[in-house]
């Protein structure tokens, strides 16, 4: 605790005003020593384990299992069985299965927030208040769709697909399960689902959800491991949809792998978002706005605001702003409620950017951090941002997914469109202005498939998301969010 | 030679960004009794920068102009019904495109309203969801009905914005060209519908692998479909099948969808 001071008969004050530290308790957290796959709703051992760790001091937390081809194939015949009955279950008790796991994460949503933090090195703010009620959201509303599907599709008659093989990434583990099981099992799909490599464990405890909320045996699977269980899952006879969340290099690998099979896809892939910002803007709503556009969650998201493109006439208030505002972004410990910029979440993933930002500042962006003082264990990256970039620049085109953002500028809007557009990319963008039919107008240009006004990283269940051009096809989220997930007769 | 009066025949060449240019390359197939153009891999590259252009302007053009211009299209069909019948399997044949045509033209400003969605989002934005055109679409017709099976791709791509570059049949590919005359003859602008005729073994995986290209019709692919998928993967292109005869769905395989939060506040 922070030393007080005395003074006279006058209440004591600190001597001085830092922040004191605030850990989040881990005793919520019951982790097991070593941890198989939960396949057809028992625990199955597998031949080869690995370890999967902390990325704020690399300590180690469980064995987890790595699934083999025959693993994989173990969880695909144990959907199939399950999705005889499930897809025949009256949809209304469907969706009921749907609402309990929805209320069971929110009863849990402390010790899975702790949890998310710990092995995936996000801030517990934001695993606190966004990833678990957003979570929750995404099953509660989906819930809702699983007995009105006919009412969505009038006179298509929609039905399931069968076993939807589904792979995740490791930025919001969690909420990226919710957002691939929900619509799937509300459609009368049943799954398999390999979550992260080097974030497994809320995936292994969602297996302790369906078990609470008595989902039948088989219509959730979770299967551990590296790329290599991805690809058997894609490869597997047995399934009738696949749908990915990733890099856009493995995105493509897995749709030329289904090339010649009738089998339903839908890839939610990289992005280098635009986030635009008008001379007219509210500066400091605008300023709030990119901070949480690229440094939410170490800037590990797909949709993140890594290019800024500021009007010229704003450019050097708007920086120095930025500037100020970065250097009282709280960079450390996870666990901590006070911070703001966690763990970066491998090592590997570390080491692409810093790649990146070393190419950036080799192309002749000029670099600025503010002064923080990273943890000595651990992955960490302080807050970047690059001015004086240019379009050709690799900051500029490639997807760093890290905590670094890249400063452009235009003059008119169509230079904006133009701009924004230029990109193999079109997962989001965000319009900053305080005129309304000018964030409609840019809305309408701008090819992506979210776009915020005044606003970003805002998510929604009820709101579709997915992008355009190499950013993938198909929607999650809303009405839209459906259709991966049905055929139609 | 008919009544005593040689007729005049008619030649057949591709169509590209509202022109009919012969192919660069000279070759030409003679198929149902004609020198057709045979297109090189740098007609279709071509072809490709014509719809590129001509998005643009077509994707902005209000829905209401288009939904006209579709309807225009099944005019100047209708006026043609002769020379169509002769290059499929009749009158009837005819009668279905041309209908089909106006059933598509009357999508044009509905399609958001079918399609689209507001979004009850819990937060002070008003959340929309509206369908847009991919971009340029590159479609294989289907062999057999020549035309009504070509109209069929055709329609619900053009109606929805999108740029087509058309791969005709290869044995029947008269039909599509009668086609290109009639369009060209509609107010559909330049570079919006283009077609190309010549082998598809040739020509489709020069559009499948075209990075230029947004999305790939294979419902007329014969052959190795699977190869043109991998290729299609290189700019993760929308790989589209036809799945009902008549539908909006048949419009929203060709379509985006674009979510915007817009602020509320006093």
């Amino acid at each position: 605790m922070t030393d007080l001071q005395k003074r006279g008969d006058r209440s004591p004050v600190p001597t001085d005003w830092t922040y004191a530290p605030a850990p989040e308790s881990t005793d919520i957290v019951r982790l097991q020593e070593r941890y198989g796959l939960y396949v057809g709703g028992e625990w199955l051992e597998t031949k080869d384990q690995f370890t999967t760790i902390a990325p704020r001091d690399e300590s180690p937390l469980a064995e987890v299992g790595q699934a083999s081809e025959a693993d994989v194939q173990n969880a695909v015949a144990a959907a199939r069985e399950a999705f005889k009955s499930w897809s025949k279950l009256p949809a209304t008790e469907r969706a009921k299965y749907l609402f309990r796991i929805a209320r069971i994460l929110a009863e849990r949503s402390r010790e899975f927030a702790v949890l998310e933090s710990l092995n995936g090195g996000k801030p517990i703010k934001e695993s606190r208040d966004v990833d678990l009620p957003l979570a929750a959201a995404h099953f509660f509303y989906y819930a809702g769709w699983a007995d009105k599907l006919e009412y969505a599709y009038p006179n298509r008659s929609p039905k399931p697909l069968g076993v939807a093989g589904q792979i995740i990434p490791w930025n919001f583990p969690l909420l990226m399960l919710a957002w691939k099981i929900a619509p799937a099992l509300a459609c009368g799909n049943t799954v398999v689902l390999k979550p992260a490599e080097t974030t497994p464990l809320t995936a292994l405890l969602f297996a302790d959800v369906c078990r609470q909320a008595e989902v039948p045996p088989g219509v959730v699977n979770i299967v551990t491991g590296d790329g290599s269980t991805g690809a058997h899952l894609v490869r597997s006879e047995g399934i009738g949809k696949v749908a990915f969340t990733g890099s856009t290099e493995v995105g493509k690998a897995i749709q030329r792998e289904l090339a010649g099979r009738d089998i339903s896809l839908t890839l939610e892939l990289g992005g280098k978002a635009a986030n635009i910002v008008f001379e007219d803007c509210a500066l400091d709503q605008a300023v709030e706005g990119i901070v949480n556009g690229i440094y939410f969650n170490q800037g590990h998201v797909c949709c993140a605001g890594s290019r800024l493109l500021v009007q010229e006439s704003i450019h050097d208030q708007l920086v120095r702003k930025l500037k100020r505002r970065m250097s009282t972004l709280r960079v450390g410990d996870p666990l901590d409620k006070n911070t703001d910029v966690g763990a970066i979440n491998s090592k590997a993933q570390l080491d692409r950017i810093t790649e990146l930002v070393q190419a950036g500042t080799d192309e002749g962006a000029e670099l600025y951090q503010p002064p923080c003082r990273l943890p000595e264990k651990g992955w960490w990256f302080a807050p970047t941002v690059f001015t004086n970039v240019a379009q050709s620049h690799r900051i500029a085109q490639e997807e760093i997914f890290g905590p670094v953002l890249s400063v452009l500028t235009f003059r008119t809007p169509d230079e904006a469109v133009e701009k924004a557009n230029n990109t193999m990319y079109g997962l989001s963008a965000g319009i900053w202005t305080e005129k309304g039919s000018r964030i409609l107008w840019m809305a309408d240009r701008l090819r992506a498939g979210v776009v915020w006004g005044n606003t970003f990283n805002r998510f929604d269940p009820a709101s579709p998301f997915g992008g355009y051009k190499e950013s993938g096809f198909g929607r999650e989220g809303g009405r839209h969010g459906l259709e991966a997930y049905l055929r139609f007769e | 030679m008919t009544g005593g009066r040689l007729a005049v025949r008619k030649t057949y060449k591709l169509f590209i960004g509202g022109a009919f240019p012969r192919s660069e390359s000279g070759r030409t197939l003679e198929l149902e009794g004609y020198n057709v153009a045979r297109a090189s891999r740098k007609d279709a590259r071509e072809a490709v920068v014509a719809a590129r252009k001509a998005f643009g302007g077509w994707s902005a053009a209000t829905a209401y102009n288009r939904g006209q211009v579709l309807y225009r299209l099944a005019e100047t069909m209708e006026t043609r019904a002769g020379a169509f019948a002769a290059a499929c399997t009749g009158r009837r044949e005819v009668a279905r495109a041309i209908d089909r045509v106006v059933w598509y033209a009357g999508w044009a400003d509905k399609l958001a309203q079918v399609l689209g969605s507001a979004n009850p989002v819990a937060g002070p934005y008003f959340n929309f969801t509206i369908p847009e055109p991919t971009g340029v679409v590159a479609i294989i017709a289907p062999t057999e009905p020549a035309l009504d099976g070509l109209v069929a791709r055709l329609a619900p791509a053009v109606v929805g914005g999108n740029a087509v570059i058309i791969l005709a049949s290869d044995d029947h590919p008269l039909a599509a060209i009668e086609l290109a005359e009639a369009v060209a003859t509609s107010d559909v602008p330049g570079g919006v519908v283009n077609v190309l005729t010549g082998l598809r073994s040739e020509l489709a995986p020069v559009l499948a692998a075209h990075m230029d290209v947004n999305a790939i019709d294979v419902t007329g692919a014969d052959g190795d479909v699977a190869a043109l998928e991998v290729l299609a993967a290189e700019n993760v292109k929308r790989v589209v099948r036809a799945r009902e005869d008549r539908s909006p769905w048949e419009i929203a395989s060709f379509m985006e969808l674009k979510t915007v939060w817009h602020p509320i506040g006093r």
